[in-house]
């Protein structure tokens, strides 16, 4: 499959590009004409995974680095992916456990990944303790309406 | 995001403006926390009505209310959430604590009504 368009975004590890990310997000899907349920599925997750990496990967250092990329091929498939190179995810498992959170009591929901998994198709969680996280999420746009 | 603010007797009503994400969040809480010390509200609308944009991040803001809440003997009420809304909180399992209405006026009603017939409230 070929590739339509691809993206890459280095920002900062503040939550002020939490809201960039998505918005970049979602505009780099418009060509495909994205339904607004899709559009608001893909938001919310990226939002997730980036909100992730602020708050967890870096624990408030704003100078972090988060890589997003997007890249959309030619069957309406697209592939988000968002990288830091910050503390890293000890264990994946227990992450994903929808509830499960190392955030500050009763503030943060531990309702990250399985936000992500319920609103993307295919998610991918690969982490080095140490060394960073990345984050691998697919979206197939439907494209079955045909006219 | 913005927020405002409405008592009636000792409830809180806060409309929510814009979207409600980890960044925005802080600012809410503090702000929530603070007006429900301040006015001593004893029950709590949180109306998602005019909210943009929400993420898991909405889902602590109601749930740490909660807590709060719960402790005065209070009730929370989450109003005007949408189908996107709706299906984030209800995820995380927010309306087994917390209970959902139309509209505040509606959760006010609710409230009057079991005052009416007697109950503590």
């Amino acid at each position: 499959m070929e590739y339509v368009n691809q993206i890459r975004l280095e920002m900062q590890s503040c939550s002020e590009n939490e809201a960039l990310a998505r918005t970049v997000a979602a505009s780099f899907v418009a060509e495909m004409d994205p339904t607004m349920e899709e559009l608001t599925e893909i938001r919310t997750a990226i939002s997730e995974a980036v909100s992730n990496a602020v708050i967890h990967a870096y624990g408030g250092d704003r100078k972090g680095l988060i890589i997003l990329e997007a890249a959309l091929l030619s069957d309406g498939k697209v592939i988000f992916s968002v990288e830091d190179k910050g503390r890293g995810i000890e264990d994946i498992e227990k992450a994903r456990e929808p509830l499960f959170t190392t955030g500050p009591a009763g503030e943060r929901s531990g309702m990250g990944f399985t936000v992500m998994e319920s609103f993307m198709d295919k998610l991918q969680v690969e982490s080095t303790p140490g060394r960073g996280t990345r984050i691998t999420m697919v979206k197939l746009l439907d494209r079955s309406y045909g006219f | 995001m913005e927020i405002r603010f409405e008592m009636t007797e000792d409830i809180l009503i806060a409309y929510l403006f814009g979207e409600l994400d980890h960044h925005s969040a802080g600012e809410i809480r503090t702000s929530l926390d603070k007006t429900m010390d301040t006015f001593r509200a004893k029950h709590l609308i949180l109306d998602f009505g005019k909210v943009t944009f929400m993420d898991s991040a909405g889902i602590g803001v109601v749930m740490g209310r909660y807590n709060r809440v719960h402790e005065k003997g209070g009730r929370i009420f989450v109003s005007g959430a949408g189908n996107y809304i709706y299906r984030i909180l209800e995820m995380a399992g927010v309306f087994t604590i917390t209970e959902l209405c139309k509209s505040p006026k509606e959760g006010i009603q609710i409230l009057e009504k079991a005052r009416e017939s007697g109950g503590e409230v």
